[in-house]
């Protein structure tokens, strides 16, 4: 698993500070407050000479460097720092954490709008806070400006990001300025959407490339509404998903598997085919074991070979109706192989792995494999394929 | 995580309150099961005792068929908004074929033809030039009508007689159409209705360049085309397959389809007909009956033919389609592809002679060689056995607004919507279906029809019911080939709009 985050000892660091890794000297000082130096350099010697102006070094080591001017904020004895590249945008709090907010070379750079949520699903791997962390925002908007302009995608996700109302459009319209290549995907549970004026607005920022992931668990209010332990969530969904659709916004649909939901999957597909055909794609997810999921596990835990006629019947049928679907999170050996053409490597890479068990299989390239925190429960089917299947 | 409660399934479950109905109609699939379809064209089949209880309101709130029924927008429960505003959307979506208004316009160039079919209504062998073609004038009164439509698609088709006689006009307003669409910037498609007897390689030429489809005829076999289609020579099979290979090498396979009429003579060779369209290469066959029309009424006793045959030779025909395609052959039985596409998917299918409103004049005119504009084909035929009943004006002397917004289209439109025809609006099938006013004051005195002796009413009940039987029978390989079908692009059907 990818690590995202280490821990040394700040020296002249008062408050939270942004900045992206650099190990090339910067040569315009008025460019280099952007910047925080990673000591770990063959170039090392050039900064020495002139460190003005960035904003923090990095050093693993157990002391200052003898040659290290004294007005540099530093953070040293970080215990590693092998994970961070150039162009990697870091925050370093006063306590000496050093956290990644946005990795250049991945493809699963997600921002965490605010733990706050309106749902509680049984499920959640990112259970709600409900404390206000609006603090949160600034630290988002200055992260924007250092992300680079190549970034492919980025995920906006919560908590429930629309919670955070006007802030959450002026992150959209600051990424629309200045990531004008980059797709945005926003993970929202729709419900405050169904205020039409809400949908309008996010309309107007005429975001060139956003899709609005939302789930839907249920074909009905009952299992829907009790799998995000909310009355009138399901209601409340749709109309946001219909808000957002007369807008113009485009909406994907997401639905995790678990006992709860693989009932009336097929059900769920022919609802989502006939009320939200409109939908850009339906993506169908194994569960993560994280988070809520341990204290529910009894209500939620189903082997997915368990539910392989249900998930078959649904993706085919969404299929078939011209939806594009694809299913996340699930392992080639427990999955029907007529599904495997709708398979995505989907888990974020720092969240990805795979099991001893795997060793020897052949497909093993083409397999989304696990989540860090599935190696624990998982499928009792896992098998190596050992000639191609 | 401490402190957090989760509650129970039940605490989420609706009101006890007595559900609702939301509309719906229904009608017995088969001796056990009866299917249910609401306003928006949704279905869902249940038994008899299921069905009983769903009625007096007596379902189970945890019964799976209970959540169905909600899902599907059969009932509802409490003071939930959303169902209506989810039907409201999706009956928008289905009746998506009228936004655009008359889109298909039909240009009958020349009556005369080289053929003296037997069940054709309106052509003439002769070569009186001036009596019989449509002149440049006319044309182009027609096109500046085409033009005031507000549609966003144009679909010009040149019909006869035969086309091809008079292919100068066909040229001209070819031209003047692309012209006229430089600054009306249309989607502008063309299409040739021809035997392909006369057909030239000038002709297919300029058809090419102007990306122009072909529509042609076939009937069945040699002998079953030629005894339907007399010309002299005795030939006209021969000719057309000829034709067809020819075109197809001009223009590309995609490019040229055929049509089949249903003679009495068909009827007792269903899966002769269906081998001879796959062994011409095609990949569809649309099932069409007869029209009672003009001649074909008139000699009805040579041509014509009761329902029961005609439905007959259907489930054969379609049944050896399903045979072709199981044994690995891709085709497809066009009339079955767009009602399924009506039971299946929640898109809109207008068809002309299966909407409701009907399509004639909203969605197509026929503009006849004399300048006389109407509703529809048949409503020309009509005319030319002497009742011009179905004539909506003439592009000489009658405005765009006469014309299209007339009293006798509002009449026809008025009298289409099966939602308020006796025998239709309580019809579990009203949403797939649709109706003909032509059709039913040519063969039943008046616009609004009589259900309980329509051929059109049985025809249709009979085949919708017998794809529904279909789709939720015991072989699952329908289902999955129907569905095959949907997927497929409308061929071979010029009518076609949607």
């Amino acid at each position: 698993m990818q690590r995202l985050h280490s821990r040394g000892t700040s020296v002249g660091i008062a408050e939270l500070l942004v900045g992206k890794v650099t190990r090339e000297p910067i040569a315009d000082p008025r460019l280099r407050a952007d910047y925080i130096v990673d000591s770990r350099t063959a170039n090392w010697g050039a900064f020495c000479t002139d460190l003005h102006g960035y904003s923090a070094v990095l050093v693993t080591g157990p002391s200052l460097p003898e040659d290290l001017p004294k007005h540099v904020p530093i953070v040293h004895s970080i215990s590693q720092l092998e994970y961070l590249a150039d162009g990697d945008v870091i925050a370093i709090q006063p306590s000496g954490n050093v956290n990644v907010l946005y990795r250049r070379n991945s493809h699963h750079n997600s921002i965490l709008m605010t733990e706050r949520c309106n749902s509680l699903c049984l499920m959640c791997s990112q259970p709600p806070q409900p404390d206000d962390d609006s603090y949160r925002v600034p630290i988002i908007l200055r992260l924007l400006d250092l992300i680079n302009a190549e970034c492919p995608e980025l995920i906006l996700s919560g908590g429930e990001p629309a919670l955070l109302g006007e802030d959450l459009f002026a992150v959209i319209e600051k990424c629309e300025r200045q990531l004008p290549n980059t797709t945005l995907h926003v993970l929202t549970n729709g419900r405050l959407f169904k205020d039409a004026r809400l949908a309008r607005r996010l309309a107007t920022i005429q975001h060139h490339d956003v899709m609005l992931g939302i789930p839907l668990y249920a074909d009905c209010a009952q299992v829907h509404d009790y799998v995000v332990q909310a009355s009138g969530a399901f209601e409340e969904t749709l109309h946001g998903l219909y808000s957002l659709a007369e807008a113009g916004v485009p909406v994907e649909i997401r639905v995790v598997l678990h006992r709860q939901t693989y009932e009336r999957l097929p059900q769920l597909a022919e609802f989502i085919y006939r009320n939200i055909p409109f939908a850009s794609q339906v993506v169908l997810m194994g569960m993560e074991m994280y988070g809520l999921v341990h204290q529910n596990m009894d209500a939620l835990w189903i082997d997915p070979i368990e539910y392989q006629d249900q998930l078959e019947e649904a993706t085919l049928s969404l299929a078939r109706g011209g939806m594009r679907v694809l299913l996340y999170n699930h392992q080639l050996c427990v999955l029907r192989k007529s599904l495997w053409p709708f398979a995505v490597k989907s888990i974020s890479d720092w969240k990805n792995t795979y099991i001893a068990t795997c060793d020897g299989c052949v497909v093993r390239e083409q397999c989304g494999g696990f989540f860090q925190s599935g190696v624990k429960r998982h499928s009792m089917h896992i098998r190596p394929f050992l000639q191609t299947p | 995580m401490a402190g957090l409660t989760f509650y129970d399934r039940p605490h989420f479950s609706p009101a006890a309150t007595e559900y609702r109905f939301l509309p719906f109609q229904f009608i017995d699939l088969d001796d056990t099961r009866i299917v249910l379809v609401n306003e928006v064209g949704e279905h869902y089949v249940t038994d008899r005792p299921h069905f009983d209880a769903f009625i007096r309101k007596s379902l189970d709130r945890a019964d799976p068929i209970y959540l169905d029924l909600a899902a599907k927008h059969f009932l509802y429960n409490g003071d939930s908004t959303l169902p209506v505003r989810l039907l409201a959307t999706k009956y928008r979506t289905k009746r998506q074929f009228l936004a655009g208004f008359t889109n298909l316009h039909i240009f009958v160039v020349s009556l005369r033809c080289e053929h003296s079919c037997q069940y054709c209504q309106v052509a003439r062998v002769t070569s009186d030039r001036a009596k019989y073609d449509m002149s440049t004038e006319t044309a182009e009164r027609a096109l500046d009508l085409v033009f005031r439509s507000p549609a966003p698609t144009l679909k010009i088709e040149f019909q006869g007689g035969e086309a091809l006689l008079n292919f100068e006009l066909v040229q001209q307003i070819v031209h003047s159409a692309e012209q006229r669409n430089q600054i009306a910037g249309r989607e502008l498609e063309f299409v040739v209705a021809t035997n392909l007897a006369v057909v030239t390689d000038d002709m297919l030429a300029f058809i090419k360049n102007h990306n122009i489809l072909v529509s042609t005829s076939i009937d069945g076999p040699a002998a079953l085309h030629n005894a339907n289609r007399p010309r002299p020579g005795g030939n006209s099979y021969e000719l057309a397959v000829a034709g067809i290979e020819k075109a197809r090498q001009a223009l590309g396979y995609e490019r040229v389809s055929a049509l089949m009429t249903t003679t009495k003579l068909s009827l007792e060779c269903p899966e002769a007909i269906v081998d001879e369209y796959l062994q011409l290469g095609f990949s569809s066959l649309f099932l069409r009956p007869i029209s009672p029309y003009g001649f074909a009424l008139k000699t009805q006793i040579r041509t014509g033919y009761d329902r029961a045959s005609f439905l007959n030779f259907y489930v054969r025909a379609l049944d050896h389609i399903i045979d072709i395609n199981r044994s690995g052959t891709h085709f497809v039985e066009t009339y079955a592809q767009l009602l399924l596409r009506k039971l299946l998917t929640p898109y809109a299918t207008g068809y002309v002679d299966l909407q409701s409103p009907a399509g004639a004049g909203i969605n197509v005119a026929v503009y006849n060689y004399d300048g006389d504009v109407y509703a529809t084909d048949e409503a020309r035929m009509l005319a030319e056995m002497g009742d011009k009943t179905f004539r909506l004006g003439n592009v000489h002397s009658d405005s765009y607004e006469a014309i299209f917004g007339g009293e006798l289209l509002r009449t026809l439109v008025t009298a289409s919507c099966v939602e308020s025809l006796p025998g239709c609006a309580d019809c579990a099938f009203q949403t797939y279906c649709g109706c003909d006013p032509v059709e039913n004051y040519a063969v039943q005195g008046d616009m609004f029809g009589h259900r309980p002796t329509s051929d059109f009413c049985k025809r249709n009940m009979f085949v919708i019911k017998h794809l529904l039987q279909l789709y939720h029978g015991e072989d699952p390989y329908i289902r999955e080939l129907f569905w095959r079908w949907i997927q497929q692009p409308y061929t071979g059907v010029a009518e076609y709009k949607g």
